[in-house]
Formats: C-alpha cells, structure tokens, sequence
C-alpha cells in the first residue's frame, strides 16, 4: 500500500455512482422523524431497564489535553463500578481515552471493558496517513481493543471520496484485531444528505461502528443525525445481513436524551441493536446523569450530586 | 432484548364530565327539548356523559339568540373589541390544553399524542390567528368595507371536533358573524367544555351557540329561514343534501367534503421521509381525515422496495389505548364507521387487491381496525376511488409523471395531494397539474391557520383559514 | 345608400361550438324580433345534445388554454378586443335592434363592452398576483396558495345587456383560464352571434367559448347536472325557480353557483368577485431545508 493518493480515481468509479445514487435526506421530515419519537413517554420499568441498558452502552471519554495518567485511572475504576453503593448497577461498555493512555486504562479495566482510543490526529484528523496508521498501530499496541478514528473531512468536503474511502481502508487493516470506529463530525458535514454519504462511505470501506462526533465540535451528536446514520445501517443490514454498530458522542447529558436514543434506535433498525455490541454513547457526564435517575427509580426518592462520584 | 415501553397513560383526573349535558344557548347551558342520547368512549364504549337532542324549538331558540346578538351587539362592536374576545379564547384553549386533550381522547378515540400535539395547539392557533383580522379587513381583499353575513350555521364531523369548531367559528367571529354550531353526534363534549370557554370569556350571549344532536338537528338548522350562512364539514353526499336543501335561498354556503388523495412517490424521492409521509399520510387519526392520502401512487422501479419499508415500518406502529403517550393508533371513532371501514376492505379482498397488516394485538373492547395495506389495486376497484376514512392504504403504481397525473386526478375529489421527489422542477409541475386544493410536496397532512384549506371538485367549495378563508363569512363586492 | 332596390344576402344565425358554426342538431329555430316586433331573424333553437357537444368542446378547450401562459391569455382577450373595434359599426346596429335603444346608447354599450375586455385581458397576469400569497405558516416550510381555473363553466348571459352584460360574464370566466358555455340572451341574441364572428376570427382556442342560443330553461338544467360541467353562472337566470332547480342540479356533482346578482349595473367598473368565483386556491406545502 504506498502512495494512496496516486492512486487512479478509476478504481472508485463504483463507489462515487453508489454514493450519488443513495436516496436524498429531507431535513425538515427526518428532524420531524426524531422529534416525534422523542416525545416517546418511558415509564417505570421500561425506564429502569432503559437506563441500565444505557449504563451498559456508555463508552466512558475523556479526551483532555490535561488528562494524566491518574485521571484515566480514576475514571477506568469508575467504568468498571459506576455506583459503588450499588454493585447490581452495570458496568459501562468502554472507556476511551487518546492513544498514550491507553495503558493506563488497561491496566485498571484489565479485560473486563473494552478500552477504546481515539486515533488518526484526533480530533482534526490533519497528519499523513504514515502518522494517522502509526497512531493507530500504536495504540492498539498499547492495548487498544478499539480503535476511534476520524475521517478526512476536507476530502470528504471537497469531494474527494476515494481520498477517505481509502485512509478508512488503511487504519482498518492497522487496527488488526481491534474494532473500528469511523468518527463522521456530522458537524462539520452540515447535511444530512452528507451524513448519509459518509455513513455508507465508512461502512462500505470497513467500519464496524459509524461515530457522529469527535465531541470537539459543535453540534455533536443529534437525534436526527443518527437516525439517518441508523437508516443507513439498517438499509446495509438489509442487503447483506452484516450489522454495524453505531455509535452517538457528544452532547448528551441527560438520561432523558438517553432514552431518546434507545426509542430511536428501537423504532429504526429494531432492537438488535439494543446492546453495546452495536449501539454506544460516548460521554463523560451522561453516567452521573443515569446514575442519578437510577438511584431514583430504585429508592423512589430523588438523588442528588454529592450521591454520585466525580472522577 | 426487547425494548416494551411500559404503559403511560395520560391522566383523566384533569377532566369533569358532567353526566347529563344541555345545550348553549344564548350564554347559558339548558335542557334540550329532544330525547338525549349518550356519548361513548370509542376505545371502551363506555358511556362518557348523557348529551342533549336539540329539537325544532332549541334550534329556533339558539338561531334567535345568534340573530339578537349579531344585531345589538356583536355586528355594532368593532373589530378590535372582536379581536380581543378571540385572543382570550385562544389563549383560555392553551390555558385549559391538558383538558381539551384528554378529553377529545376520550370521546374520539384519537391517540392523546395527536389531540396534545396537533388538534388542541391547532383549535388554539386558529384563533389567535382569525384575532388579529377583526380589525384588520378591510386589507383582506373584499372591498373597502365588507360586511358580515349574519347568523352562520356551522356543522362539523367527528374526527378533529375540537379543531374544526376553531376552524368555523375563529373566522366567523372574527368577520362579525354569529355562530349556531353543531358538533357530531358521537363527539360532543369539546364543544361543551368550548362553551364554557365563552363563559370563561365573558363572550358577549348568544355569539356562539351550541346545539348538540344529530343529523335532523343538523337539517333544522340548516333549514332555518334565518340563517345566512352555512358552513359544513363531512361527507360528500350530505353536503349535497344541503347544497339541494337550500337552493333557491340566499343563504351562503361552503362545504369541506370528502377526498381521496394520491401521495405520489418517485423514484427520486428522500425515501425515509417519504415512507414516513406515507404513514402519516393514511394512518394520522385512523385515517379519519378528509385529506388523507389514501392512494399511494409508487413508481414502478421502488414500489416492491417501498412496500417492503413500509411495511417494516408499520411494524412499529403501537395500536392500543389512545390515552397512553405512546399510541400512535387509536380507536375508530364509532361501530357504524368500523362497519363501513370492514365492508369496504372486503370489497378490496373480493375484487382481488392483496390485504396486509401488522401483528398488533386488537384489544377486546372498543371499536378497532388494524393499520392496513393493500397491494395489486387497480384504479376500478371501489377502495381506489371510495373513501374509507379508516386505517386503509390502497397502492397503486405508475411509470411515469403523466401517468401519476392521470391517476391522481382520476376521481371526482379533489381535496389534497402528495408529491414526493427530489427533484424541484417535478416538483413545480405536478403541483400545478394535480387538480387538489392543498398539495404537499415532501411532506403531509400539514396544517395551519394562515393556510387556506378546502377542495377542488366533488371535495367542496370554499376555503378555511388563511386570507380566503374570510371569504366565506364576509358579503363579496358585489357589483355586478 | 344607392341601389337600394338590390336583394341583400341574409345571414343564417347558429351556434357556436368548438370553434365551427353549426345548426342546432334539433334542427330548430325561433324567431328573434325587434323591441317594435318586427322580424330581425331565425335562431338557431339549441337543444340539449347541442349543450353536451358544448360541454365536449368546452373541455378540450380548458386542456389547452388553462395551460397558457398568463401574459398569452391576455393577448388572447386583447386580440378579441382588436376585432370588436373592427366591427363596431355592426355591433351597434345589432344592440339597437336587440334593446330599442338609441345610436348613441348602443355606441356607449360597444364602447364599454370592448374596454371590458381590454380590461379583463389586462387582469390576466395579475389576478394571481391579487387573490394569491404566500402563507407564514408556523414551521419550517414554504407555503403559497394561488388561484386556478374551476374548469368548464355553463353560463347564462344577462338578458337586458345583449353585448355589455354578455362580455361582462365570460371576460371574468375566461381570463383565468376556464372554458364557458354560454347562453346568450334569448330575446336578443344578435350581438353574442356577431361576437362569436370575432372570436371564430380571434386567437380563441377552439372551443374555449361557446355560445348557445336559446331558451335557458330547456337548455341549463341538462349542463346543470352535467358531471364534467365544473360550475355555473346564473347571471341571466330571471326565474327564482328555475334558479332554485338548476341549484338542485348543481349539487350533484358539488359544482360551484354564481346566483344572479341583484340589479345589476353593467356600467360600473368590476371588481375581482367574479374572477374569484370561478378560481380554486391551490395550496402548495414544501419544507425548507439544506
């Protein structure tokens, strides 16, 4: 595999006549699609399985420049126990961290969760493709298990689709046996039709998971934006009986939001994807938030901060 | 895993029915003279409430109370003072919301969520709007000085009774007319607990009147020597009958009747959106909607993968108890209409159309009817050209943009129209070609005050809401 | 004039459908007579079927002229104009034969009833403009409603006003892009012949107007319950039952009535009532979004 971008625009002939070809997103009926089954009203039980289940999908992030070892540690034991009054409260799916902490995660998780790294120049995803795969072989070296990669978004902007096709291709064979995720950062596609493009771009170039966001960009992830990355998932199950994960990162801080996310992936690709294995939030304050309610459907009464941990 | 959503039903506490209900006549509540008749919740058939028959004598009473106020008060005050009766109303309807809501529920059998989110916020918006022209009509249009017509018999259906009582009386009382409303036989009570909102408003007696009962009401009002206008929403052959029973008079009069809608979807199309368009377009209200986009017109190249969508979305669609949250659909709204709906996808079966529905549990009581597909429909079978205003889409394909024109424009209605495609000159052209009052391109079953509604054809005459729809409550410049 | 001693060659008066001049297929006429009584001519009598071939003509006549452009509806009246000029002479002589009035009022009636037109042909790209909008709608979508034609539309001209009230009818039906049936007034039906002279020499489409003449009693109640007869204009109709009954036919297939104005004054400059009344609005919904 040497130089990438010499290679002919023939060979992505196929690819760039699918992506033009896929179905249009109407912006107003998939904002009205998401809005309607936020209004979804999850009571009771169904909340109490929801948020563990929502416990249990949550990719634990912090992606800080300040971020040391011990933090990462602190937050990877917390991972592993959210509630250390409840030991019934599930683990969470994952913790993600940048590639040079990966160790320290490791070490506290062992191989109870995943730990996740985000790679590829995160969060602009602006480096060589040499720095971007050494980057990712390095942390899977470290004892990344999956790897969160961005994709070129100037490329994809510019409509240079082999340009990412072929970089996702790339850092997929560089992960070995690490799992894949494809950041999109939908917020700087701007359109959902061009979410729709990236998603099937990523997901017909490898991807087991399709991300919304790095988390550094504004907005992050949205109801509608993953309902149209959920459709494209849904539409490729469809045709090949392969299911890709999503994955929904950033802004959600609630576990209200949570559920809106669980409806929406209920009521678009089915409850197949009701599991870590093919649905994960990526964030940090979303825990306390589930945690919170959690502790309040349990005990009837309402919680407050000082019940939950900060790490 | 499965994701059950536990049961979440809107709470009833917030409603008070009175178990015996008169007529609003002249500001106050009084017996009928008929013989009452009772109200049920469509989703039980538990009887709600004890609800009046105006006879002969009520309709007279209510057409003299309207008369007396449309001459010492109501045409005398000005617009502005109108107007402000109309924004209280509007803003007593969102005050009392839940109420409205839950109440509807109860008595029409549509999913709270629909009654919450469109009919009531809706009813509500109407009348803000119609506020604002009472003083403002002279720039409408109609001449320097338009006048009110005088008493307006309003008739209106049972599958948005709230909204189409906004949908008659905003713009009747704000043009200057006073009102003898009748709402449907088998959905009353929002209109009482309006009735109370005039109290509430002070509105001047007599403004509005309330005469609830059936269809002989319904006749004697619309007979009534004294009325100037009538103003009718429901099916097409009885607004025939009125059309017939008053000609020769100079009463004024627009109908709202009934549709059979081609949703017309091209390949091109944002197909998510368009699949969902398609559900809200037949299923919204159980399909009880004049507009209804009952005719799904599919291009051939995606008819097999569009059925197919569309199917696996039907799948998720929750039928059960309209008060809890998460129903998307609800009951229909009486036996004789689940009758009509049941005779009608039978004739489907036995001309040879393909019938298809999602599992969905049907409860025990009430009245019910699982969201349905047909396929294999041909233009000649009655569910292409009959309207069924059920849960019932019947599918049809075509190959190419004459041939969709053709099929949607061949029925005598001509009420509403769905286009689907990405393509904006498509767009443009089937818009101007499809013979239908209200076109939706890339969407479905929208609906807003400052948006004329009504029919071409066979569908009525006249609109509601928007700048035409005052036409119909105010005298047209008439010079020769 | 000299040689007055010379046998003048007699018009036969008929129909007007579809761009031709047939008989009645009834083979009927009546006579028409002066307001002295004396004989002016045999009209052709218009029998039901006539009125079916009418409503036949009328429809193709709406496929294609609804489909015109605005500006082109306009030249299309305008040109109608441009030939009345040219037969003022006879159109006057026709009206003070018809009403018994004198030279100068018949002269005044031509005038008006050729402004009329060059009015109404001024209309037709701006109606729209008036009686449409766009609607501010609460949400994220473009909405606008604009008037269309109604369709085929059977008219009974006034039966006072032979030319004025006759072209005060059908200018307003066809600027928008309707097609009419019209039914000329019985007792003076003269005028309308000549004008449909103009209009068979005119740009008209063919069969976008029709005129009929007749007795409207026999003729309206069949183009009354006629299904693919869109609306009616009852301007002339002077029976209340006869107005009552075509009422009932109406509602058969829901069409759309213009009643007959009370008093009218043809000399009074119009307002846009009775473009509005044989105009639909259409309402367009689409979302806005990137």
């Amino acid at each position: 595999m040497s130089s990438l971008d010499n290679r002919p625009a023939e060979s992505h002939k196929g690819l760039l006549a699918f992506l033009a070809g896929l179905p249009g997103v109407d912006q107003v009926g998939a904002e009205a699609r998401a809005a309607a089954l936020g209004t979804r009203s999850i009571k009771k039980e169904s909340k109490i399985w929801a948020i563990d289940l929502a416990i249990s999908m949550v990719d634990l992030t912090t992606l800080e420049g300040a971020d040391t070892p011990g933090k990462v540690k602190a937050m990877s034991a917390k991972a592993l126990h959210p509630d250390p009054t409840d030991p019934g409260t599930p683990s969470v799916a994952a913790v993600c961290v940048y590639g040079d902490l990966v160790y320290a995660a490791r070490e506290v998780v062992g191989d109870r969760i995943h730990v996740a790294a985000v790679a590829t120049a995160f969060p602009s995803g602006r480096a060589s493709l040499s720095v971007k795969l050494a980057d990712t072989k390095d942390a899977v070296a470290a004892g990344a298990d999956e790897i969160d990669m961005v994709i070129d978004r100037g490329a994809f902007l510019s409509g240079n689709y082999g340009k990412v096709f072929d970089e996702i291709v790339a850092v997929k064979q560089a992960c070995g046996p690490a799992h894949l995720k494809v950041i999109l950062e939908t917020g700087e596609l701007k359109t959902l039709d061009n979410v729709r493009k990236a998603s099937w771009l990523a997901i017909k170039a490898g991807a087991d998971f399709i991300k919304t966001s790095t988390g550094k960009v504004t907005p992050a992830a949205t109801l509608p934006v993953t309902l149209v990355m959920l459709e494209a998932v849904r539409d490729y199950y469809q045709e090949t009986n392969i299911r890709i994960g999503v994955k929904a990162a950033g802004g959600i801080k609630t576990s209200k939001d949570a559920i809106k996310y669980l409806v929406l992936i209920n009521e678009t690709v089915g409850d197949a994807w009701l599991t870590p294995d093919l649905f994960r939030f990526g964030a940090s304050t979303l825990l306390n938030d589930l945690l919170l309610q959690r502790q309040k459907m349990i005990t009837g009464h309402y919680s407050g901060p000082d019940y939950v941990t900060i790490d | 895993m499965s994701f059950e959503y536990a049961p979440a039903p809107e709470s009833t506490a917030i409603v008070n029915i009175k178990s015996s209900n008169g007529l609003f006549i002249n500001g106050e509540f009084t017996a009928g003279h008929g013989t009452p008749f009772k109200t049920i919740n469509p989703a039980t058939e538990e009887v709600l409430a004890e609800i009046a028959q105006a006879n002969q004598e009520d309709v007279d009473a209510a057409v003299r109370a309207a008369r007396r106020a449309y001459d010492k008060t109501w045409s005398k005050m000005s617009g502005r003072d109108r107007g402000k009766y109309l924004f209280r109303i509007s803003r007593l309807i969102q005050e009392r919301s839940r109420e409205f809501a839950v109440l509807e529920t109860m008595d029409n059998g549509k999913p709270i969520r629909e009654s919450r989110d469109v009919d009531v916020p809706i009813a509500a918006a109407h009348f803000f709007y119609h506020a604002g022209w009472a003083d403002k009509l002279e720039f409408a249009g109609f001449g320097n000085n338009p006048k009110s017509l005088g008493v307006a018999a309003q008739i209106i259906p049972w599958n948005f009774p709230l909204l189409m009582l906004a949908w008659k009386i905003a713009p009747a009382l704000a043009t200057g007319n006073t009102v003898v409303l009748k709402p449907a036989e088998t959905t009353p009570l929002t209109a009482l607990l309006f009735a109370e909102i005039c109290q509430q408003a002070d509105l001047p007696p007599g403004v509005v009147n309330i005469l609830t009962g059936d269809g002989d009401t319904g006749r004697m009002l619309v007979e009534h020597p004294d009325v100037n206008k009538i103003a009718f929403t429901g099916s097409t052959a009885v607004g025939q009958a009125i059309q017939r029973q008053i000609a020769g008079s100079n009463k004024r009069l627009t109908l709202e009747l009934g549709g059979k809608a081609a949703n017309i979807v091209f390949e091109d199309a944002p197909i998510d959106q368009a699949v969902e368009g398609i559900v809200n377009g037949i299923y919204f209200n159980q399909g009880h909607v004049c507009c209804a986009g009952s005719r799904l017109l599919l291009q051939e190249s995606i008819a097999e993968q569009t059925i197919e969508s569309l199917k696996r979305r039907l799948q998720t669609l929750r039928l059960g108890d309209p008060l809890d949250k998460n129903t998307d659909i609800g009951a229909i709204n009486s036996r004789e209409q689940l009758n009509r709906i049941i005779d009608l996808t039978k004739s489907g079966d036995e001309e040879g159309a393909q019938r298809w529905s999602p599992d969905c549990v049907i409860p025990e009581k009430g009245f019910w009817f699982a969201p349905t597909v047909f396929t294999n429909v041909t233009q000649a079978h009655r569910i292409a050209r009959e309207e069924i205003f059920g849960p019932v889409l019947s599918v049809l394909t075509f190959r190419t943009p004459d041939e969709a024109i053709e099929k949607a424009n061949n029925t005598p209605y001509g009420l509403s129209a769905g286009i689907w495609t990405e393509k904006g000159s498509r767009i443009l052209s089937m818009a101007n070609k499809v013979r239908a009052g209200v076109v939706w391109a890339n969407t479905f079953n929208r609906f807003d005050p400052a948006s004329p509604f009504g029919g071409y054809k066979e569908s009525g005459f006249g609109r509601e809401g928007g700048i035409q729809g005052l036409g119909a409550y105010l005298t047209s410049e008439e010079s020769s | 004039m000299i040689g007055n001693d010379r046998v003048e060659v007699r018009k036969t008066h008929k129909l007007f459908i579809g761009g031709a001049f047939p008989r009645s297929e009834s083979g009927r006429t009546y006579e028409v007579v002066n307001t002295r009584g004396e004989f002016l001519a045999n009209i052709a009598k218009a029998s039901k079927k006539d009125a079916r071939d009418a409503v036949i003509s009328a429809r193709t006549g709406f496929n294609s002229w609804s489909k015109a452009t605005a500006y082109n509806r306009g030249q299309v009246l305008y040109r109608i104009a441009e030939v009345m000029e040219g037969r003022k002479d006879q159109f006057i002589n026709d009206i003070q034969d018809a009403e018994g009035i004198s030279n100068k009022k018949a002269a005044a009636q031509t005038d008006q009833a050729i402004d009329r037109v060059v009015w109404y042909a001024g209309w037709a790209d701006k109606y729209s403009q008036v009686l449409g909008n766009t609607n501010p709608v609460a949400g994220p979508f473009v909405n606008f409603s604009i008037p269309e034609p109604t369709g085929v539309v059977a008219a009974v001209a006034p039966q006072d006003s032979s030319l004025l009230g006759l072209i005060s009818v059908i200018a307003p039906i066809l600027v928008s892009g309707n097609s009419v049936i019209v039914i000329a007034s019985t007792n003076s039906p003269i005028p309308a012949i000549t004008l449909s002279e103009c209009l068979a020499t005119s740009d008209v489409v063919a069969g976008n107007i029709n005129i009929l003449t007749g007795d409207p009693a026999e003729i309206m109640p069949s183009l009354a319950s006629h299904l693919d007869v869109n609306a009616l204009d009852l301007t002339g109709v002077t029976d209340p039952e006869l107005q009552a009954s075509l009422e009932v036919e109406a509602a058969g297939s829901v069409k759309r009535v213009r009643k007959a104005p009370i008093n009218p004054n043809w000399q009074a400059t119009p307002s846009l009532s009775r473009i509005r009344a044989f105009t639909e609005i259409k309402t367009v919904w689409h979302p806005v979004g990137v």
